[in-house]
């Protein structure tokens, strides 16, 4: 049974992949001992361009894992039997990114060293300190909901535990969102918009990941996906895509409107350099209109991974647009006035990545594929379709 | 490939080494002067407190004066962290934590405890605060604020003084 | 969590220990004392509120004693990396666009009485003391940045290298962030801080420190005279630091 997912004769290319995937963790806690050791002088992350490159990593992989148990929701929540038997990899799934991405952002803070003080002390009305319990008991729901589908004797408390996780994934995307959403300061953030904007990207960054794990366990296993599952789950995927670019338009769309945001958005929208490209060649075209192209006209599999990994993709765009562009515009102290000062008051600041945070942030997605590929490797984590026919 | 007999006692080995280190870390007291531990280095004819007293407690006064300090604006007490260093800064190095010899890494890189104060804390004292030091008296006060450096000349003579009153260990060579 | 520690216990010691200097001492001189520094020994209170009103028709353009002082005092330097030094405390220079009237002040932390910084702080490194100093506690600061995030000043600043010969009354360090202290060390002393100091060394008026609580500080009573502004009214932080001639 344990061989379901990576099958014997595939051993040697299993632990090559392991391998693999190891040196890009390994590269990352390498990257972040070179950030602990000199400090952030060596990454591109600045006084003006406070949050950089890792957190795009940690934000992804944060988002990306509640949205990945939203399979798991549908199926225990909804009911649906095709939904059911993904629940257990959407699980693994999603504790397995959340690690990643929490790994990147603990490894990113000016004192690392300081983790237990980070869990310490906690100033409650902070929506980071609210975050560590939304983490942690995210954690333990959805390891105790896969336990109630791994264990024959636990199966009857599995809905209710799924319903759980179902809420709790909901909360812990609002407090993601929030984490923008309560800064008064900076003119890209500061909605009520960002909480609801940050769960519908979950639920499309989330099933593009699933859509990849699984093309990619049903290859190893020389397995075809059902065609009726491949439809409904590529359909559902351009719902979400959809629903992303309608969000992002809301949003710009009400910035629009308000006289004190126009220059921000003419900065994102029309004349800020590399934001604007990444914005509309990144996010909109890449990410949403060639994805729900593709997936309305997909009728292989390859075309369906294809999709979700443009939409993957153009997640990360859209994050760094979001995080890095709305850091890049300058804070406007004094409205209706030119500001210039030593500490680039009034001027676009620049941001230039560094290696080392592109690897701590790889070393994340690592982290989070290596605790897949191994947990996947000892439990039986394959979706099995046998006894529910599509047409449910 | 290693047998598994020989992976045991190789994992034994490790068991014992950690708790060995373990053991070493829960009994920071037990480092004994003259085993490499810690060198006196002091002026003023005491401490703020027992010498044994504050072997196991410096840590914890030092984080009751940091609240004080920090949070209340409660300052000029006898704990604080500045007052540690103005005694018991080593007078070769003008500092407490540059160096093995110096009065905070003579115990911690013993015991290796990793000290976090003077990543942010200087480890030198500020000249002109001998002049409010709580311990010297009034007379070893216009001393030092005849001279410039308070440092240099009086503090041999204090610590000597003192090493032969307490009887302490070697001291400062 | 709590830092509360023997609170009560502290300020009966305190008030024993103050009853009993002023039998000892005569009378009228500890009085006098008393009015102005807080004695040693004693927790700073929300009786006082520090606050600084900065007035910019005195502040001239590339007169920069103030930040030149704060450097100094409190020994922020730059490093060669203009991106990440730390900034404590900046001129901004000021231009209204449709009339093109210039004009030129100080930046710091502004000493909300609702800071953002303190809110989003996770760790409670971020805080208030009572007589209204915002402050960051670099022994349980992270480095997670979000109060840089916050803070709609940007006033403060993350610490991107290592630090050697601090001034023994302000630690600061790699990793943590820091802001303008209002220089709380010297306040304590009952000092102004170094920057105001320096502004009314070099003739120029443009800085008042004082207590904003008491109506009869000379801050207090120009606040009550003369038009003043607070930098993003519209978010209400209440700030400490108000400006004239904006």
């Amino acid at each position: 049974m344990n061989n379901d997912v990576f099958r014997k004769n595939k051993d040697a290319a299993f632990y090559f992949l392991l391998g693999a995937i190891g040196l890009v963790a390994l590269a990352g806690l390498g990257a972040a001992f070179y950030m602990e050791h000199y400090g952030h002088v060596v990454t591109g992350m600045t006084n003006q361009i406070v949050w950089g490159l890792p957190h795009v990593f940690a934000l992804f992989l944060i988002v990306a894992a509640s949205g990945v148990l939203n399979m798991a929701s549908i199926g225990s929540v909804f009911g649906k039997p095709v939904y059911k038997a993904r629940a257990a990899l959407s699980g693994l799934l999603a504790i397995a990114m959340l690690a990643g991405g929490l790994m990147v952002l603990m490894l990113d803070l000016g004192r690392s060293d300081r983790l237990i003080i980070a869990m310490t002390y906690l100033n409650l009305k902070s929506v980071f300190a609210l975050n560590v319990f939304l983490y942690t008991i995210f954690f333990s729901v959805v390891v105790l909901y896969l336990w109630t589908m791994m264990d024959r004797k636990m199966h009857g408390y599995s809905r209710y535990v799924g319903f759980a996780a179902f809420i709790w994934r909901l909360l812990l995307t609002t407090g993601t969102g929030a984490i923008f959403g309560f800064l008064v300061a900076r003119q890209a953030y500061g909605s009520a918009l960002l909480p609801p904007m940050f769960i519908i990207m979950s639920f499309s960054f989330g099933l593009a990941v699933f859509m990849i794990v699984q093309a990619v366990m049903y290859r190893w296993n020389d397995r075809v996906l059902d065609e009726e599952i491949l439809r409904r789950l590529k359909n559902l995927l351009a719902v979400f895509v959809a629903a992303v670019l309608y969000f992002t338009a809301v949003y710009h769309m009400t910035n629009l409107y308000f006289a004190k945001q126009t220059d921000f958005e003419r900065f994102i929208l029309l004349d800020g350099g590399i934001y604007t490209t990444l914005f509309w060649v990144g996010q909109v075209l890449i990410g949403s209109v060639l994805p729900l192209f593709l997936l309305f006209t997909a009728k292989k599999s390859s075309t369906v991974v294809v999709a979700s990994l443009l939409v993957i993709l153009g997640g990360f765009f859209q994050l760094y647009v979001f995080l890095i562009g709305g850091q890049a515009f300058p804070l406007n102290l004094f409205p209706g006035m030119e500001q210039s000062s030593s500490f680039f008051d009034g001027v676009i600041h620049s941001y230039s990545p560094s290696l080392p945070e592109f690897l701590l942030g790889m070393g994340g997605i690592a982290v989070a594929a290596l605790i897949t590929a191994i947990v996947a490797k000892v439990l039986n984590f394959m979706p099995d379709d046998t006894p529910h026919p599509a047409s449910h | 490939m290693i047998n598994p007999a020989k992976r045991r006692s190789v994992l034994g080995w490790l068991a014992a080494s950690l708790l060995a280190l373990l053991l070493a870390g829960a009994m920071p007291a037990t480092a004994q002067d003259g085993q490499g531990g810690h060198k006196l280095i002091a002026k003023g004819d005491k401490c703020v407190r027992d010498v044994d007293f504050m072997r196991r407690n410096h840590m914890n006064i030092l984080k009751h004066q940091r609240v004080e300090t920090m949070r209340k604006g409660v300052r000029g007490s006898q704990d604080s962290l500045k007052n540690c260093i103005e005694c018991h800064v080593n007078p070769a190095t003008n500092s407490v934590a540059s160096s093995k010899e110096d009065f905070c890494m003579g115990c911690h890189s013993y015991a290796a405890v990793k000290v976090d104060c003077f990543e942010c804390h200087s480890s030198k004292p500020k000249a002109s605060i001998v002049g409010t030091h709580p311990i010297i008296a009034p007379g070893q006060q216009s001393e030092g604020k005849d001279k410039q450096s308070g440092l240099s000349g009086k503090i041999p003579r204090q610590m000597q003084a003192k090493l032969a009153s307490l009887n302490m260990g070697e001291g400062v060579k | 969590m709590s830092n509360d520690v023997d609170n009560s216990r502290r300020k009966f010691i305190a008030a024993g220990v103050a009853g009993t200097a002023g039998l000892v001492l005569a009378p009228g001189v500890t009085l006098l004392d008393m009015a102005h520094a807080r004695p040693a020994g004693e927790a700073a209170s929300s009786a006082k509120r520090w606050g600084l009103l900065i007035d910019s028709t005195k502040c001239a353009t590339g007169c920069n004693d103030c930040v030149t002082a704060c450097g100094k005092e409190n020994g922020v330097a730059s490093t060669g990396h203009p991106e990440t030094d730390p900034q404590w405390i900046r001129k901004i220079e000021l231009k209204e666009i449709k009339s093109g009237r210039s004009h030129s002040l100080p930046m710091m932390c502004q000493h909300c009485a609702e800071p953002p910084c303190v809110d989003v702080c996770p760790t409670g490194a971020s805080f208030k003391r009572a007589d209204g100093i915002v402050l960051v506690d670099r022994h349980i600061c992270i480095g997670c940045r979000y109060c840089m995030m916050a803070c709609p000043y940007k006033a403060r600043s993350f610490v991107h290298e290592e630090h050697e010969d601090q001034n023994p009354d302000v630690p600061r360090g790699k990793g943590c962030v820091e802001a303008c202290t209002l220089c709380v060390h010297r306040i304590d002393k009952d000092q102004q801080p170094a920057c105001v100091e320096a502004c009314s060394a070099g003739n120029h008026g443009a800085m008042l420190f004082g207590d904003l609580n008491d109506s009869n500080s000379e801050i207090s009573k120009r606040i009550a005279t003369f038009a003043t502004t607070q930098v993003r009214p519209d978010l209400a932080l209440n700030t400490g630091v108000r400006y004239q001639g904006i």
